[in-house]
């Protein structure tokens, strides 16, 4: 199995890698697979009070596709906003790796983890929202 | 001396064909080429005179006499024919096989089609060490037993059984006795005598020599007999129809002869190899896990478990370096080995398996060279890791409710 140029340019150039601090409040992070399943993905999200993604950070443990899925996905949702990157597609990550389909999967799970991320920013600040004054 | 990239470690897949198996096959194409089986002219006999030089030559590789080898088209054929062609010919004898759960897919999936047509089949379960426990195979074999068939050596994991101390137990009952001995012979003294084989699997390309040619030792005394898988010419007595591959044969008569001379100063060398390349690996990677018996193994077999890191990241990683995994990843059906499974290597360590197969061509530069890049790329796929961010925070991994999808 030869390994496309951009999967392999991912792994030698792999952007993004490292960790937020996960306790600060603008993170949102996303940790999905498991490592019997030889998949795991940890995709960390800061993002702006008016929900723009101002920087990403992964870390996985998988093959070549599943690292170059999630250094892509970090690389793609930067500067986007919450919204935007909910609907970003794993079809968009196999189109421009030219992922095999026996590693389609690896796309999906990148999907999964941007929106685990998300989920976990928007759980954290729903925790701290009701302002409303409760009614006497 | 200047390495030559990529450095070739997956000698249990394949191996070069050494230069000199090649100089002895080359007047076999355009001078001496004419069918074994010519019985009428000059092209003929040469061939034939050649065939059975080679003959002997792989039979003296085994203890065992030029009668007693048919030719095959490889291994995978010489399985399929002991197998099918043995449990056939004395079914009235029996249907029940006993076969191990670490065998190759050519001994395997024809114990699942001989299941399918009637048969019983016992895979016995292996321990954690990877090699066969004799005790067992005596427990599992009954008076309708026909056939047990145990590999010599693992090609995955390279773990050697005690074939001789289960021959003994094989004809204690009575049953024949099934020897793949693909990955093993050239390399460990073997001798089909010592053994109590009836029925010995080889193969030319993974002793140096060509790909496309094989054999199958059928014991004549006491006379084994099988039913051919292939009808035709007769060839073989009958026992595998079917022009000879002169060139192939040849070339595996040579590499077979070679590799008799060679055994004990070869072993002892790629031994070393072996044990340079383990040791200078676990002095400088932390987490690491071989796979297998480290003392009931093949000389040049190193499979080894990379804790955090995915084994065909690994592979990417270690382009120049050609080597093979377990991980599911790297294969196409995304299973993990079954060798690995079955020997209960919990999932993850499955997928973070490499196996080296060193041999006679490999040298300590490729060696030196291999541990220096082991040791950077594992380093750089840990940064990568959120599986080692975890463990280095001191978190229990296996405490964690993974999300799988």
């Amino acid at each position: 199995m030869a390994y496309s140029e951009k999967v392999l340019e991912h792994y030698e150039n792999p952007r993004n890698v490292g960790s937020f601090d996960k306790n600060d409040p603008r993170v949102g992070t996303g940790l999905v697979g498991a490592p019997a399943c030889g998949d795991v993905m940890k995709l960390q999200l800061k993002i702006s009070d008016a929900g723009i993604i101002e920087d990403a950070k992964f870390k996985t443990f998988g093959c070549g596709s599943a690292i170059a899925s999630s250094s892509l996905a970090t690389e793609w949702v930067k500067g986007m906003t919450i919204e935007q990157a909910m609907s970003l597609k794993n079809t968009q990550i196999v189109d421009e790796l030219n992922l095999p389909p026996v590693k389609i999967h690896c796309s999906v799970l990148a999907e999964d983890a941007i929106k685990a991320a998300l989920a976990d920013y928007k759980a954290k600040h729903a925790a701290a929202e009701p302002r409303q004054p409760a009614s006497t | 001396m200047a390495i030559k990239l990529p450095i070739y470690m997956d000698n249990h897949a394949t191996t070069r064909v050494d230069p000199r198996v090649v100089e002895t096959m080359l007047p076999y194409f355009s001078e001496i080429y004419g069918n074994a089986s010519s019985r009428s002219h000059s092209y003929g006999w040469e061939a034939e005179k050649a065939v059975e030089l080679a003959r002997d030559q792989v039979a003296a590789l085994m203890g065992a006499s030029g009668k007693e080898i048919v030719w095959t088209s490889g291994a995978t054929e010489s399985n399929n024919l002991a197998i099918k062609g043995a449990a056939e010919f004395y079914k009235d004898r029996g249907r029940h096989i006993v076969t191990s759960a670490l065998e190759h897919k050519a001994v395997l999936d024809t114990c699942k089609r001989l299941e399918r047509e009637g048969f019983e089949v016992t895979y016995l379960p292996v321990p954690k060490d990877g090699v066969v426990d004799v005790e067992a195979v005596r427990a599992a074999v009954t008076d309708k037993t026909v056939l047990v068939s145990i590999m010599l050596a693992n090609n995955e994991i390279g773990t050697v059984n005690p074939v001789e101390a289960i021959g003994a137990v094989v004809k204690e009952k009575g049953a024949l006795f099934h020897i793949d001995a693909v990955q093993g012979v050239g390399k460990l003294p073997f001798d089909v005598n010592r053994a109590r084989a009836d029925l010995v699997s080889v193969t030319a390309h993974k002793m140096y020599g060509p790909k496309g040619v094989g054999a199958l030792y059928v014991r004549r005394k006491p006379r084994v007999r099988l039913t051919a898988l292939l009808d035709g010419g007769g060839h073989e007595r009958g026992m595998r129809s079917g022009t000879l591959n002169v060139p192939g044969i040849v070339g595996f008569g040579r590499a077979a002869e070679l590799a008799m001379a060679e055994l004990p100063e070869e072993s002892r060398r790629v031994l070393g190899l072996r044990e340079r390349l383990r040791k200078g690996i676990q002095a400088r990677v932390s987490d690491t896990f071989v796979n297998g018996s480290l003392e009931h193994r093949l000389p040049g077999n190193l499979n080894i478990s990379f804790a955090y890191v995915e084994g065909e990241a690994m592979l990417m990683a270690l382009k120049d370096v050609a080597v093979s995994s377990g991980s599911a990843c790297t294969s196409a059906s995304l299973e993990p080995s079954y060798v690995l499974r079955a020997l209960g290597v919990e999932e993850e360590m499955a997928h973070t398996s490499i196996r080296f197969g060193l041999g006679r061509f490999n040298t300590e530069e490729e060696v030196d060279y291999v541990i220096e890049l082991v040791a950077r790329k594992v380093d750089k796929l840990r940064e990568l890791s959120p599986l080692y961010e975890m463990v280095k925070e001191g978190i229990d991994l296996k405490s964690i409710a993974w999300a799988a999808h």
